[in-house]
């Protein structure tokens, strides 16, 4: 089974700071790492290959910077990896980043795609959906479990708000896929060397066939009119005393907000 | 949209170093450079004291533009699961209506699966017109056939607006109807407001996992979609008086290659649901294991309130995830919220931050909490909420 | 400081240290307290391909040496003793064959130990030979194409859960040094069991096993080298094996150090942070220098045995014995510098401290090292006629 999986590079941003005086970011020390749920698409795909056989291909569009991702995708397993990479990519919204991606899988004859749900620079789980209505094949989101794999189909637990569907599927199809859906593994050693030696591909526009208005700030229908800090607002108190102090003056305080 | 530092002007003090997420700023030749790692996500532009660096206009080399004046009307879809409008979609109402209004166009809801009488209650929620239809294919959700019909209602209508819940099910099938139509979806917003001359819809959301808002515009292409983030946008004034049209869509002929065998409701043993809550007893790490969790659902059962976690709390097993509260959890906007040994990480606090009035109860005085809570608590919660639960049992025996 | 490491050594050292932080960290107080063995981080080392770094690659390893190993051996132990000991074990039931084995042998045994599917155990001591080996009473009775083993090993890290054991048994008493040979005994093999498991102060997830030998029937290939070589196999094996104790003791007193120095610049007390206090100050100062000494011996005599170098016995006696004896100092004063709270379990230091004796009692002791490097030193004297 041919698998590809997208993957994104993104700043920690469990690790990432704000500046109390300034109320901008602090990127300086925060590291670069492959977006958490991407690792759980990686081990996905891993695992299908270890049962199924067949070959793993890493893929993201992002700056040279990238590659270190993609080797850490190696590392871990895959057995190839393309970076889109170039002026013309940057500025991409997700529908700008969808298409390159659906671009490029198109030349790599995949039977299944495998996103993380979202990034957690992002947010905004996007991309894959839309991939696959590039690529005109269906998905499923939030995979949380695969519970059976043939050639021609899959089945696979769904998370939805209030619980789980049971949903069914032709392949090939695109599956993202959630935390619970498995444990991912560390990289070995032999795939750290191999990692360090393995050749990724670079593909520039023209070799994914895409026109340049459909690509970076040009082919973004959204745009960002500006970023701000969240505001915390509000009365502040804090509480003195002993514990037994503590609780009576919070019970009065509550009972006067109409709380309780 | 593209980034430009003004030379002269930098003193390459590295203000905007220091805040760049994607290692995009350097120093060459004494000034500071913004090279080919650029994302443009815009965070540096507030930070220079000099006011040196810039957006500027490209040249659009986009396709045809659109012409977006032929883009009229604000469209909400209303969301159902097994028979049941979300109620999501009456939030979706409330804000559709208000920017409906601004635009001084009509809002139209899309309703999929259900029945009619759900789409009559939509009217009586503020929608003007209802496209509905409840061809068997909607009972169950199927990412490909929603996007379909969608897809070529919002083509043959063009409103210039498209909002849908921030759900699984909204999350999931827009960004398809985004990708047919090829215009711009923005995810959980938490903000939508109207520029005046443009028309122009300003999309607020959070990003960098909570740290950041940012606010987004589809200024060249229509419709601009987004979806919305529930348990934020007011509900629409309910009036049962209010009159519309159900439009009846044929549906004929769409196909899903992926079908729903069986969907299981996940119910924990707490009955209240965490979102409809208007008490949150919420712990975290500071609980150490699942027993202090009891403490916690003798709180809510005493407040008639619902029990949350953190993520840590969650994590370690001590609870179940549908009780997690923050960015990967639930959002929640209760009267009042209870938490007990949560440190307080920007990503919890995005998803409670809203609340009403906060409790904080905490060992550690550093708590970034304590920043939030309307009324804070340093100490042991272990000692604190036993002694809680025994007043309150006394209060209420009075 | 920056001891010059190659990048693949540098990539070992990550990979063990971010399988320390992410998998042992989590669970080390708990198996501490439930004493249970580390299966699933034992799995995890084996996916990791740590458990074939110093096996020949022709064997399935990673061909690496002892400052490999070291490396992997002190980033596993800043994070629990139990688990490193776990693992260093393995290469020290290992070594015989490695060193001493035929072909045959390292074919049947290494490729799988290499992967991680079957741990390896020494057997040497026995209740009556502790520091005496010479003392051992098990033999190995030869007998047509196989031999007969009776006796008791005592104390056998990996006991138990191990599949393969190298064990040293006496095939002629009469012959004295030359009385002892090596073995290869694997689990499953009739008249082969094992006793209770320990109850250790430290190092409690590391299981402890006495091996019972009762008319245990093995091959004849089974036996490692010539008979009579027992003794002289076992001192090799030590040779190779001490500088990993001694990246054991590197790797405690980090990870003792880190916590200290943690827990000082977090506590207040008279208005400021310990951290800020000179008692405090001067016992974290002479902690770190006592540890970058006893890193630098380790790497250096790791890289000296690596050079193929024949007399390793003085120098590894040295690493071993500097670098455990700085362990057990470091994890006791991280202990006092963390004060009362040092001494809850609440807090990993205690641990380390009650982790730390073991390794200046186990794999010769501190006192036998002693003696070994004394005798090095005089017997090198006495070559160079001063």
């Amino acid at each position: 089974m041919n698998i590809v999986v997208c993957i994104k590079q993104v700043p920690d941003t469990a690790e990432v700071r704000i500046n109390p005086e300034t109320g901008t970011l602090i990127r300086e020390g925060v590291p670069s790492i492959i977006n958490p749920y991407d690792m759980h698409a990686i081990e996905a795909a891993l695992r299908i290959k270890e049962e199924k056989g067949g070959k793993v291909t890493a893929i993201t569009m992002g700056p040279p910077q990238a590659e270190s991702a993609l080797r850490e995708a190696i590392s871990l397993g895959a057995d190839g990896a393309v970076l889109l990479t170039g002026r013309e990519f940057a500025g991409s919204d997700t529908l700008a980043t969808s298409f390159a991606l659906a671009s490029a899988i198109k030349k790599l004859s995949a039977d299944m795609v495998i996103c993380g749900k979202q990034a957690i620079d992002g947010d905004t789980s996007q991309v894959g959906p839309e991939v696959a209505e590039f690529l005109g094949i269906p998905h499923i989101s939030y995979v949380r479990k695969i519970t059976g794999l043939e050639d021609n189909s899959i089945k696979v637990e769904r998370m939805m708000d209030e619980g789980h569907d049971v949903v069914e599927s032709q392949m090939p199809l695109l599956l993202t896929v959630v935390r619970e859906l498995n444990e991912p593994r560390l990289p070995s050693l032999k795939g750290k060397m191999a990692a360090k030696k393995a050749e990724i591909k670079k593909w520039a526009p023209a070799d994914i066939e895409a026109p340049a208005e459909k690509l970076g700030f040009n082919g973004s229908p959204t745009q960002v009119k500006r970023i701000f800090t969240p505001e915390a607002g509000g009365e502040r108190k804090i509480l003195t005393g002993s514990p037994e102090e503590m609780v009576e003056e919070l019970i009065k305080e509550l009972i006067k907000k109409k709380c309780l | 949209m593209p980034v430009r530092i003004d030379r002269d002007k930098c003193t390459a003090c590295e203000s905007c170093i220091g805040v760049c997420p994607y290692e995009a700023i350097v120093i060459k030749e004494g000034r500071a450079l913004i090279n080919e790692y650029c994302q443009m996500c815009s965070i540096c532009l507030t930070v220079c004291p000099e006011g040196a660096i810039k957006e500027y206009e490209e040249e659009a080399k986009a396709g045809e533009m659109q012409d977006l004046s032929k883009y009229r009307g604000v469209w909400v879809f209303a969301e159902q699961r097994d028979g049941i409008i979300a109620p999501v979609s009456y939030e979706l109402l409330g804000a559709g209506r208000r920017l409906a209004d601004t635009l001084k166009v009509e809002l139209s809801a899309v309703l999929l699966g259900g029945s009619e009488a759900d789409a009559l209650e939509l009217i009586k929620w503020g929608a003007d017109k209802v496209y509905f239809s409840d061809d068997p294919i909607f009972e169950k959700f199927n990412d490909e056939p929603y996007a379909e019909l969608f897809s070529s209602l919002v083509n043959t209508h063009k409103p210039e607006v498209v909002l849908a819940g921030a759900t699984a099910i909204g999350r999931s099938f827009l960004p398809r109807v985004a990708a047919r139509l090829r215009s711009g979806l923005t995810a959980d917003c938490t903000g939508l407001e109207i520029d005046g001359g443009t028309r122009n819809l300003i999309q607020t959301r959070p990003a960098y996992g909570g740290n950041i808002m940012a606010s987004i515009l589809c200024p060249r292409t229509r419709p601009q979609m987004a979806t919305v983030r529930p348990k934020v946008m007011k509900k629409g004034e309910y009036g049962p008086a209010r009159t519309g049209e159900v439009i009846r869509v044929e549906a004929g002929g769409l196909k899903s290659r992926t079908r729903v065998l069986e969907s299981v409701r996940e119910t924990s043993s707490h009955k209240i649901n965490l979102q409809e809550a208007d008490i949150i007893i919420s712990g975290g790490r500071g609980l150490k294991n699942p027993e202090g969790f009891k403490l916690l659902e003798e709180l809510a059962g005493l407040l008639n309130g619902a029990v949350g976690a953190s993520r840590a709390a969650v994590d370690e097993g001590w609870i179940g995830y549908s009780h997690q509260v923050g960015q990967t959890g639930k959002t929640v906007c209760p009267k009042l919220y209870i938490a007990c040994g949560i440190s307080g990480a920007v990503q919890h606090l995005v998803g409670m931050q809203s609340s009403d009035h906060i409790v904080a109860i905490n060992k550690n005085p550093e708590a970034p909490i304590f920043n939030v809570a309307t009324y804070g608590l340093v100490g042991d919660l272990f000692e604190i909420l036993p002694l809680l639960i025994k007043r309150l049992k006394e209060i209420k025996e009075k | 400081m920056d001891y010059f490491l190659t990048e693949e050594q540098l990539m070992i050292k990550d990979l063990a240290r971010q399988i320390a932080e992410e998998k042992v960290v989590p669970v080390r107080e708990e198996l501490d307290e439930k004493e249970e063995f580390p299966w699933d981080i034992m799995k995890v080392l084996a996916q990791s391909d740590l458990f074939g770094l110093f096996i020949p690659e022709e064997y399935g390893g990673l061909g690496k040496g002892s400052l490999e190993l070291s490396i992997a051996v002190e980033e596993l132990s800043t994070a629990c003793l139990g688990v490193s000991t776990t693992y260093a074990a393995n290469a020290l039931g290992t070594y015989p064959i490695l060193l001493f084995g035929t072909d045959e042998q390292k074919k049947k045994f290494l490729p799988d130990i290499a992967s991680g599917k079957r741990l390896v155990a020494f057997g040497l001591t026995e209740a009556n030979a502790g520091s005496d080996s010479g003392g051992i009473q098990t033999t190995a009775r030869s007998e047509g194409d196989s031999y007969v083993l009776n006796g008791t090993k005592q104390w056998i890290t990996n006991g138990g859960e191990a599949e393969v054991y190298t064990i040293i048994a006496l095939t002629d008493r009469s012959k004295g040094a030359r009385g002892a040979s090596a073995f290869i005994v694997e689990k499953g093999t009739p008249g082969f069991s094992f006793g209770k498991k320990e109850k250790k102060m430290g190092i409690r997830a590391s299981a402890t096993r006495e091996l019972i030998f009762e008319d245990c029937r093995i091959p004849g290939e089974n036996l490692i080298g010539k008979e009579g070589m027992g003794f002289i196999v076992a001192m090799k094996t030590l040779d190779s094996s001490r500088v990993g104790v001694g990246a054991q003791g590197v790797g405690v007193a980090q990870g003792a150090l880190d916590e200290a120095l943690k827990f000082a610049r977090q506590r207040v007390q008279f208005g400021h942070p310990i951290v800020s206090f000179q008692a405090i100050q001067h016992m974290l100062a002479d902690m770190a220098t006592e540890i970058e000494a006893a890193r630098a011996l380790v790497y250096s005599v790791a890289r000296f045995i690596d050079s193929g170098a024949r007399e390793v016995t003085k120098v590894s006696a040295m690493a071993k014995l500097f670098a455990t004896d700085v362990a057990m100092k470091v994890t006791t004063n991280a202990v006092q510098v963390m004060g009362g709270s040092g001494y809850m379990r609440e807090y990993p230091v205690e641990k380390m401290m009650r982790d730390a004796k073991i390794l200046q009692i186990y794999e010769g002791t501190n006192q036998i090292q002693r003696n070994v490097i004394a005798q090095n030193l005089v017997r090198e004297a006495a070559k160079t006629g001063k």
